[in-house]
């Protein structure tokens, strides 16, 4: 059975089959396979070091798998790089990404990081289609363009300067949009806003999103569809509600049990040990395995893998 | 000898900018337990971290404490000469701040900077200080031979866990921890904060603990304070300020926070 | 840029030396207009000390001390600056695309810049010089310009690199920014206090190594500048003959102009680090913090 079969009657935007990552010795990614259908999110989670980022960089086309192939609506994209491809990828995939003050330029406004992807990808480049694709733009992201054009990054708070990224990547009107922890670096009070704007901005545009995070319980809000990642290979996936329900790999578990809970104070002592039962868990996962069961229509999980 | 460790009372904290005075803490006061962990919410910019600089003197310009009493043990910190002070920090009250994995001297072994800090502080012999560190890395969980190691050796949270180790070797009364776990993983964030727990519950030190996250607040303090802007607006016992709090702001920041959408079914190796 | 500008004027430090540069600078454009005639000739006997008639007395050969050093400003600064500018961009070009480009490109533009860093300066400029006989401006202009860029290129690609690897550089990329545009005007901008220091040390040593060059004689005789001024000062054994003046003058002209550098520099210094600041809210900050010390160590 194909592990990424899904109940769509359209046709995959982006689609990765068995995508492998080796830097020297590390295997950072070993047989990632997924699709991104357009006005559907993917959340890709899992702890720094799983290889998400990995992934994510190579569907931005920021670097390249070591084996696998890469489709973009069904063109092979890892057999030819011609120019005029990478030119037309650059169009259809975007990025936000997770620090917020880093990926603004320190020495431009908020008008010019919105002008130049206008300027490279829009039919009109006139002044005033310009202005008004950057008031149109800023607008949709929940910023006043008055207040907002003139300003200097650091004159933002961080969630305005999340707000201008995303503007930033809209304003190439991508089909696939890839969400680097987009709210990691921002104040948990804030990150709803930023995730609910994520989820609208998806369903107007039709985008395809890939969402990755270290933090599961902010997948269900942006995401139809979970991939659970650990040690570069996937290990739990399919509808978000139903592996959040219903998780059997003992790492989403691990996941899920690690996020805040204001209800549930710590428990100390005694075999309860988070960090005991995150070692076991840890060891429990780290072989590989190429067996893979299903629990559901779709929901799927990777057997844990021969214990040495 | 009262039952607060720490007695924080009216206090104001200005930055003195060229363009005027900016008030960042408006008359704030609070009290820590012995053995309780406190925790201080709030969004960035409310005025969290300034206070936490502010409780051992380390305050930089342009943040200059303009009123009020931060009294340990009815001593006043603030109007305490700065031998006497140097004579605290450390030794009494113990610090970890967010960028604390970062402040580990890149240079030098680990049981070299456990020895710095401690002979500083106890005059022990270097044999001492060694012991020492194996004894906190396996407290911390970390395997005792790697004290040894240099800082580059460990990832992120392990070494904000070896800060936190230096930091309990001195055996403070109070540990002051700013946003210790914000730049790190949900999982190695949850790791750390229940060895804190444990630690807390074997030696009984006091916690203040800085945080915008207020689920993890209330899985980790018995008391919350909620700063906005500069002000102290609701202060009481965590279950209360969770499930009836009494300032809409605390309402708002509660309901803010990205949940689960149902209670998950855990089973095998986590129930 | 205007923030860097408002920066610069509320520190003392940067008004002071802009107006001792500013006024060299005017002294040597109205030369004609305050030291009329030519400053070739004889005007009085020789080796007269300062007096009234000549401020900064004469030289050797009764030229007019005052005269010839406002009109040698000229040629000392205008070629400084030109030459600084050229080491500047020359250098920064060099960084920018060594630090952007990376790989084989940086490897050989780095090895390109150890060597020219590697060589001593003055003994290649003086063997240089000693090849193209007596040197016009021109010339020494070209000669210090291309043997003293590298300094400026390593810091250039340093902080180069350490941008590339900001994730604003990444989306320009992902945007379809071609690279010579992310070079030159995302990257740029984001460096310009480096370029400002490296621009007025650069001035400064120019002016220095100019002067150097003319002095040991490999200036054009007929041209006056400070370089000249002390080169045939040195010819006349002005010194052990008492004519302190004719030494001290474009002595001072230089060290004055390199003051005045330096205490712009230092604010550039200070826009790069902010934690270098200094303001009038600083000041009274420290200036609270000592009295709050002393009225605790004494309340001891």
């Amino acid at each position: 059975m194909k592990p990424e079969a899904h109940p769509s009657p359209v046709a995959p935007v982006i689609r990765l089959e068995d995508i492998r990552r080796q830097f020297g010795q590390v295997h950072a990614l070993k047989g990632v396979s997924f699709s991104l259908f357009p006005g559907r999110a993917l959340a890709l989670v899992g702890e720094s070091g799983c290889g998400k980022t990995t992934c994510a960089r190579i569907i931005a086309r920021l670097d390249k798998p070591t084996s696998g192939k890469l489709f973009l609506r069904g063109q092979d994209l890892t057999a030819h790089a011609a120019a005029k491809d990478e030119r037309l990828y650059r169009k259809a995939v975007q990025m936000v990404f997770q620090d917020p003050f880093s990926s603004l330029n320190p020495a431009f406004t908020v008008s010019h990081h919105l002008s130049r992807p206008l300027q490279l990808h829009s039919q009109n480049t006139s002044r005033t289609a310009l202005e008004g694709g950057i008031a149109g733009l800023l607008t949709s992201v929940g910023l006043d363009p008055a207040m907002s054009k003139q300003k200097f990054p650091h004159e933002l708070s961080g969630g305005q300067r999340q707000r201008v990224n995303i503007a930033r990547a809209l304003a190439v009107a991508p089909s696939v949009l890839v969400a680097d922890e987009p709210t990691s670096m921002l104040d948990v009070s804030i990150r709803k806003d930023i995730l609910d704007l994520l989820a609208r901005v998806k369903r107007e545009n039709e985008l395809a999103m890939l969402y990755i995070t270290h933090d599961i319980a902010t997948a269900a809000h942006v995401a139809e569809e979970i991939v659970v990642m650990f040690a570069g290979q996937m290990v739990e996936w399919g509808d978000t509600a139903t592996v959040l329900s219903n998780p059997n790999h003992p790492y989403t578990q691990l996941l899920l049990s690690a996020v805040p809970d204001g209800g549930r104070p710590f428990v100390t002592g005694g075999s309860a040990r988070f960090l005991e039962q995150a070692e076991r868990v840890r060891s429990l996962s780290r072989p590989d395995s190429a067996v893979i069961e299903q629990i559901g229509p779709n929901h799927f999980m990777r057997a844990l893998g021969a214990q040495s | 000898m009262s039952d607060n460790l720490l007695e924080i009372e009216n206090l104001n904290i200005d930055y003195l900018v060229d363009k005027g005075d900016f008030r960042a803490v408006k008359n704030v006061s609070f009290n820590i337990g012995r053995g309780e962990i406190f925790g201080l919410a709030g969004e960035s910019g409310c005025g969290k971290s300034t206070i936490a600089y502010a409780i051992t003197r380390l305050s930089k310009a342009p943040a200059w404490v303009s009123g009020g009493s931060i009294r340990l043990d009815g001593q006043d910190l603030l109007r305490m000469p700065e031998n006497e002070l140097q004579k605290i920090r450390w030794k009494r009250i113990g610090m970890v701040f967010q960028s604390a994995m970062n402040s580990l001297n890149p240079l030098m072994r680990v049981e070299a900077q456990f020895h710095d800090v401690l002979h500083r502080h106890t005059r022990c012999s270097r044999q001492e200080s060694r012991a020492r560190a194996e004894e906190m890395f396996k407290l911390v969980g970390i395997p005792p031979h790697r004290i040894s190691d240099y800082p580059h050796q460990f990832s992120g949270g392990m070494r904000q866990r070896i800060v936190i180790a230096i930091c309990l070797a001195l055996r403070p009364e109070l540990i002051i921890m700013d946003e210790p776990t914000t730049a790190l993983d949900v999982v190695v964030q949850r790791e750390i904060l229940e060895q804190v727990v444990d630690l807390q519950r074997t030696y009984g030190f006091s916690v203040l603990f800085i945080t915008h996250d207020l689920h993890l607040m209330a899985q980790l303090c018995q008391r919350i304070g909620v700063m906005l802007m500069g002000e102290l607006v609701e202060v009481g016992d965590v279950r209360q300020v969770s499930l009836a709090p009494l300032h809409d702001y605390t309402r708002k920041l509660w309901n803010a926070i990205p949940e689960l959408p149902s209670k998950p079914r855990l089973s095998g190796a986590l129930a | 840029m205007s923030f860097a500008l408002r920066s610069m004027l509320s520190q003392k430090k940067a008004v002071v030396g802009l107006i001792i540069v500013a006024a060299l600078c005017l002294m040597a454009i109205f030369a004609p207009i305050i030291a009329p005639g030519e400053p070739g000739a004889r005007v009085g006997r020789s080796h007269q000390a300062p007096s009234i008639e000549h401020v900064f007395g004469t030289t050797k050969m009764g030229r007019d001390v005052y005269r010839q050093f406002v009109w040698g400003a000229r040629s000392s600064l205008s070629i400084g600056f030109a030459t600084g500018i050229a080491i500047t961009v020359i250098g920064t070009a060099i960084g920018l695309i060594a630090g952007y480009a990376g790989g084989k490109t940086d490897a050989v533009l780095d090895l390109a810049t150890n060597a020219v860093l590697v060589i001593p300066n003055m003994p290649l400029l003086i063997l240089l010089a000693s090849f193209a006989g007596t040197v016009g401006p021109m010339t020494i202009m070209m000669i210090i310009a291309l043997t003293s860029w590298p300094w400026g290129a390593r810091m250039t690609r340093s902080q180069t690199m350490a941008l590339r690897n900001r994730e604003f550089v990444t989306a320009a990329k992902m945007i379809g920014e071609p690279a010579w545009r992310i070079i030159f005007v995302e990257i740029l901008p984001n460096l310009t206090p480096l370029i400002g220091i490296n621009l007025v040390g650069s001035i400064i040593y120019a002016i220095v190594a100019q002067t150097t060059l003319e002095y040991l004689g490999f200036g054009d005789p007929l041209k006056v500048s400070w370089g000249t001024m002390l080169y045939n000062a040195q010819n006349a054994s002005a010194i052990m003959v008492g004519a302190w003046w004719d030494v001290a003058v474009p002595a001072a002209g230089i060290a004055l102009t390199g003051l005045g550098l330096a205490l712009i520099n230092f604010t550039f210094d200070e826009i790069a680090n902010p934690q270098l600041r200094s303001g009038p809210a600083l000041t009274r900050w420290f200036r609270l913090a000592r009295a709050r010390n002393r009225m605790m160590r004494a309340g001891q």
